[in-house]
């Protein structure tokens, strides 16, 4: 690893001081006249222009030419892309780094260098970055990765920039007025207009911190929220101050209009957002003869949304915001996994980039343009943005906290007013300030002296300090099906109990949007609405994990088959009513594990960040091609309970190849879709080996279920894509086949306890369902299309 | 009301004791306690399967019960009752207090085990002590009942696979001719030990007039 960081990093540098050099004289239309990388060929004159075929010249055609002028925009810009992925890889092959210093201070101290050398070169910047650009391109790309938002956040968000901006500007307006800074000619207007700017707290930069840091839940959730919901603030702020500073006289009426801009601009940046969401989520609603356009659709609603939201000057980072929402919730459950994986990844991927410019631009910037220096006025900004934002979350936070069910304690607080980091949105705010503001000079400086601070002092000292004062830490390890039962079940029982005394809380009006959306939008926005429980959700992921990993041992483990075999004979025989775990069943499922738990931990790897991907493409590959292969050898002989689900005459052969092709469709992308995407932070987790314990009686009992399987297909070959993607875009035919093994495990217990149950407790199946697999009776209600109606009620 | 709310005021330090409610929790409490019942002195099961807000919700039966369980009255007793009066409602009630912030660690701790328990409880229907696969079965099916197409089969492969877990966490070395009764409290406390109750299995119940709270929402 270390040679191969080496050879990184020196192609890097490499690479650098070519595009360095490049760019410098790219502006020229030159070419150097040394050697360098192969891309510009030494033979050409140094002119580099069209070679036309003057008359004055030799009658060749020329072999060689270069037109340097042509592609000088999007070649620069795609230099620019390279050159700050070079620095990330860089950045990433010294673990230790990443873990003191923020990605984004990295980015911008390569940003300062690489804008010194241009500007001891007096060149220019490249003139990509203004500020319509990082709004149109980059900014969306930034937030449509993460989607969860609450009320308090909303509160800390709007309230609290309010009481920075309006707190910052008076007291630096205060300031202003002592003659010994010499800035009296900034006038209130102004001010706020600049304090705007700089309250904004900014997503990337605290998401870059927060990641590391792994706070806990709740105080992630708030500070990112707030983050993306002051957007709609400060754009209604700036607006607002920004016209007013131009105008000579402020009027009370003009104060009234600005408050209801901002519900105009936060709430229409939501109906936006939501609008644009259904219009996705109905077209995607009839995409499925044309799969491969799905993610069009999604990346052209959401930015068309924000462009709208632009276009009517309202918020559209909440617009887009919304719209990955309200499509995250609808469409993902419309959309092929295919679609969900190219989405998530482009997303993830041009998310990344953007990031990584937006820092490196900065630090160009910083050097590179004319700065006015003001040592009072910039100090007195740092302080106050400071000391504003504690006192503000002091203050919201003992009003709100009653509220919470876990009240933020003096630590939380401290995480959340340490954890504003200002960054890339003041900084193109504040580049768009108009020019007939005089001491514009003066506000970029200072805006991008607050940013440096934030970014650098804080973000590099934030990770120590949580530490030190024990920040609540998330718990990372929750994913196992108790705690997610038992979790629905506190909720479904406080429900109860509060309906029961008569109060009301948060479930009632969730229950009633609960109600709503079932009833009504699932069924206009969704192909195919069968509501799915989070715990049913939670099970397939974990199992098909589990399967993946098991099965994607070696081979040899599967000697394990015959030993469960024989448990299998041994139930047979035995009719205990009252079911028991044999220890042989988890003895078993111990060894292959314990064998296998090196690899398993190996690829359990922590999340990386949150542009890393879950790694396991590779995985499944293997895993299905061996899974396959499984099956085929498993299938002649062992377990003989499977066939009686054929319907006379067919064979298996020709069942089996249907059900495989799109099997292996499905499992092939059996991907990031059940991974928790809200957080992205959980990525694989480490999980109780319980879980995985049972996935070897399960997964090996059901493999030769698979041509019950096909008959499910085959009989509803029309609503194969039904069943085949149900809501959690997980494939259907993972659902049928623990289904089987239940029935051929449990076989005489089962049968003798369902029967029993089919008329003693309402709560038992309806009788189609208890028939013992084995009877041959079995086979119709087999056949039919899955279908439960609910008995309560 | 008169006689009875007068005859409530002598127990009400007893009953704010018992159950840790103040004063205000408790005639709020009773107020409602009287309309479920009709103005009895106890309630029966009808008198709460005719609540039709609780229709919708899926484990209804088991809320219901475990009003009538005996083993929720803190009293080491097992059997249910046909009816129950105003200080067993408050006694079930009372597992669903918030934790006073300013308790100790014990207290805590105490609280978090009375609450598991009532979950335990509501899980353990024949009252022997321990979850086993059945009764297992028998929760996560009526979870999952309101969730519209999903297999009896799948419920219970789901039950199983929690089975799995709590057996796996808990006796990771049975030899091979051992049986996993089922899930005991300690298991059961062992499994869950990730999930924060305090925050999860508590109702606000306000110091108003709870007759005043139908016009308006809790903001929480």
């Amino acid at each position: 690893l270390r040679s191969l960081g080496v050879f990184i990093r020196q192609a890097g540098t490499l690479l650098f001081i070519c595009m360095i050099l490049i760019l410098l004289h790219g502006s020229r239309g030159e070419i150097p006249s040394k050697p360098i990388a192969a891309t510009i060929l030494p033979s050409v004159k140094p002119d580099g222009g069209v070679q036309a075929y003057p008359e004055d010249q030799k009658n060749n055609l020329p072999m060689f030419t270069m037109n340097y002028p042509r592609i000088q925009i999007p070649f620069e810009i795609t230099l620019w892309v390279l050159l700050a992925s070079f620095a990330k890889i860089g950045f990433h092959v010294y673990h230790k780094i990443t873990i003191w210093v923020p990605e984004s201070c990295l980015l911008i101290s390569i940003g300062l260098i690489v804008g010194a050398i241009m500007h001891s070169v007096h060149e220019e910047p490249p003139a990509v970055l203004t500020s319509n650009v990082f709004f149109l391109y980059m900014l969306p790309l930034i937030v449509l990765d993460f989607v969860a938002v609450f009320m308090q956040v909303l509160w800390f968000a709007v309230v609290g920039t309010l009481w920075n901006s309006i707190g910052i500007g008076i007291s630096l307006f205060a300031i202003c007025q002592i003659p010994a800074f010499g800035v009296q000619d900034i006038n209130l207007q102004e001010n706020l207009l600049f304090s705007a700017i700089i309250s904004a707290v900014d997503p990337v930069a605290v998401l870059n911190v927060f990641e590391d840091v792994s706070v806990n839940e709740q105080l992630y959730i708030v500070v990112f929220g707030e983050c993306l919901f002051n957007d709609a603030v400060t754009v209604v702020l700036y607006n607002m101050f920004s016209f007013v500073a131009e105008m000579p006289v402020v009027e009370p009426v003009d104060v009234f209009i600005g408050v209801a801009r901002f519900f105009i601009v936060g709430l229409g940046g939501m109906a936006f957002g939501i609008l644009f969401g259904f219009v996705a989520a109905f077209t995607t609603r009839f995409t499925s003869k044309v799969r491969e356009i799905e993610p069009l659709f999604v990346f052209m609603y959401s930015y068309l949304a924000y462009l709208v939201a632009e276009l009517f000057a309202i918020s559209s980072i909440m617009a887009i915001i919304t719209c990955a929402l309200t499509m995250k919730y609808y469409v993902e459950e419309n959309v092929s996994q295919r679609s969900c994986t190219t989405i998530r990844h482009v997303i993830k991927m041009l998310a990344s980039i953007s990031e990584t410019l937006i820092f490196f631009f900065l630090g160009v910037v910083t050097i590179t343009t004319d700065h006015e220096w003001n040592w009072g006025y910039i100090l007195f900004t740092l302080l106050f943005a400071f000391v504003w934002r504690g006192l503000g979350i002091l203050v919201l936070t003992q009003i709100i906290n009653p509220f919470r069910t876990i009240p933020f304690n003096m630590k939380d607080q401290f995480g959340l007013a340490y954890g504003g980091l200002r960054g890339a949105v003041s900084f193109a705010l504040a580049f768009t300030l108009p020019d007939t503001i005089g001491r514009k000079q003066l506000f970029v400086t200072a805006t991008i002296a607050v940013i440096l601070f934030t970014v650098f002092l804080q973000g590099i000292s934030i990770r120590p300090l949580i530490e030190f004062i024990n920040v609540r830490r998330t718990n990372r390890n929750l994913e196992t099906i108790n705690v997610e039962i038992h979790g629905r079940l506190m909720e479904h029982t406080i429900a109860g109990i509060e309906d029961l005394c008569g109060q009301w809380s948060r479930f009632y009006w969730k229950d009633k949007f609960m109600k709503f959306n079932n009833r009504i939008l699932r069924k206009i926005l969704i192909r195919d609405s069968r509501a799915e429980s989070s715990i049913v959700a939670l099970y397939k992921k974990l199992e098909l994990q589990n399967a993946m990993e098991i099965l994607d041992t070696a081979s040899g483990d599967i000697s394990a088959a015959p030993s469960i075999v024989s448990l299998y004979e041994e139930k047979k025989s035995s009719s205990k009513p009252q079911k028991k775990f044999l220890a042989a069943d988890l003895k078993n499922m111990h060894d292959i594990l314990s064998k296998n738990m090196y690899k398993i931990r190996e690829r359990t790897v922590a999340y990386r960040g949150k542009h890393a991907l879950p790694n396991d493409n590779h995985t499944r590959e293997i895993l299905i091609r061996r899974h396959v292969s499984i099956r085929r050898s498993l299938r002649p002989g062992s377990f003989q309970s499977s066939y009686f689900s054929l319907p006379a005459g067919k064979s298996l052969e020709s069942t089996f190849p249907a059900a495989r092709r799109s099997y292996a469709d499905d499992h092939e992308t059996l991907s990031e879709v059940a991974y928790p995407s809200q957080r992205s932070r959980f990525g694989k987790p480490a999980r109780s080996s319980s879980s995985k314990a049972m996935i070897p009686l399960r997964r090996l009992g059901t493999l030769e279920e698979v041509p019950s399987t096909d008959v499910l297909n085959e009989d509803s070959s029309s609503t194969e894509q039904g069943v085949f993607r149900t809501n959690s875009s997980y494939s259907d035919s993972h659902v049928p086949r623990p289904r089987r093994l239940n029935s051929s495990f449990d076989n005489n217990n089962g049968s003798a306890d369902d029967l029993r149950n089919v008329h003693e407790e309402p709560s038992s199946p309806p009788p189609g369902w208890a028939a013992e697999p084995r009877d041959n009776t079995a086979r119709n209600p087999l056949l039919r299309r899955p279908q439960w109606t609910p008995k309560r009620k | 009301m008169g006689a009875s709310q007068t005859r409530l005021e002598h127990n009400y330090d007893d009953l704010t004791e018992k159950s840790g409610f103040s004063h205000e929790q408790i005639k709020n409490l009773y107020q409602r306690f009287q309309q479920l019942s009709g103005n009895n002195e106890k309630i029966s099961r009808d008198d709460l399967e005719r609540i039709p807000a609780l229709n919708n919700n899926p484990i209804r039966k088991q809320i219901i019960t475990a009003f009538f369980d005996k083993r929720n009255q803190h009293q080491n007793d097992v059997g249910s009752l046909d009816e129950i009066g105003f200080e067993q409602f408050l006694m079930v009630m009372s597992h669903f207090r918030p934790v006073n912030s300013k308790a100790t660690e014990e207290e805590k701790a105490t609280v978090r085990k009375q609450k598991l328990r009532f979950l335990f409880n509501m899980h353990d229907t024949d009252n022997d002590g321990i979850i086993t696969l059945d009764e297992y079965r028998t929760v996560v099916e009526e979870l999952l009942s309101q969730s519209g197409a999903i297999e009896t089969e799948v419920a219970r492969a789901i039950a199983d696979a929690a089975m799995l877990e709590v057996a796996s966490t808990n006796v990771p070395h049975m030899a091979p001719d051992d049986f996993y009764e089922g899930i005991t409290f300690e298991h059961f406390e062992q499994i869950l030990k990730g999930i924060e109750m305090e925050s999860r299995m508590h109702i606000r119940f306000l110091d108003k007039n709870a007759a005043t709270m139908r016009c308006g929402k809790l903001s929480s």
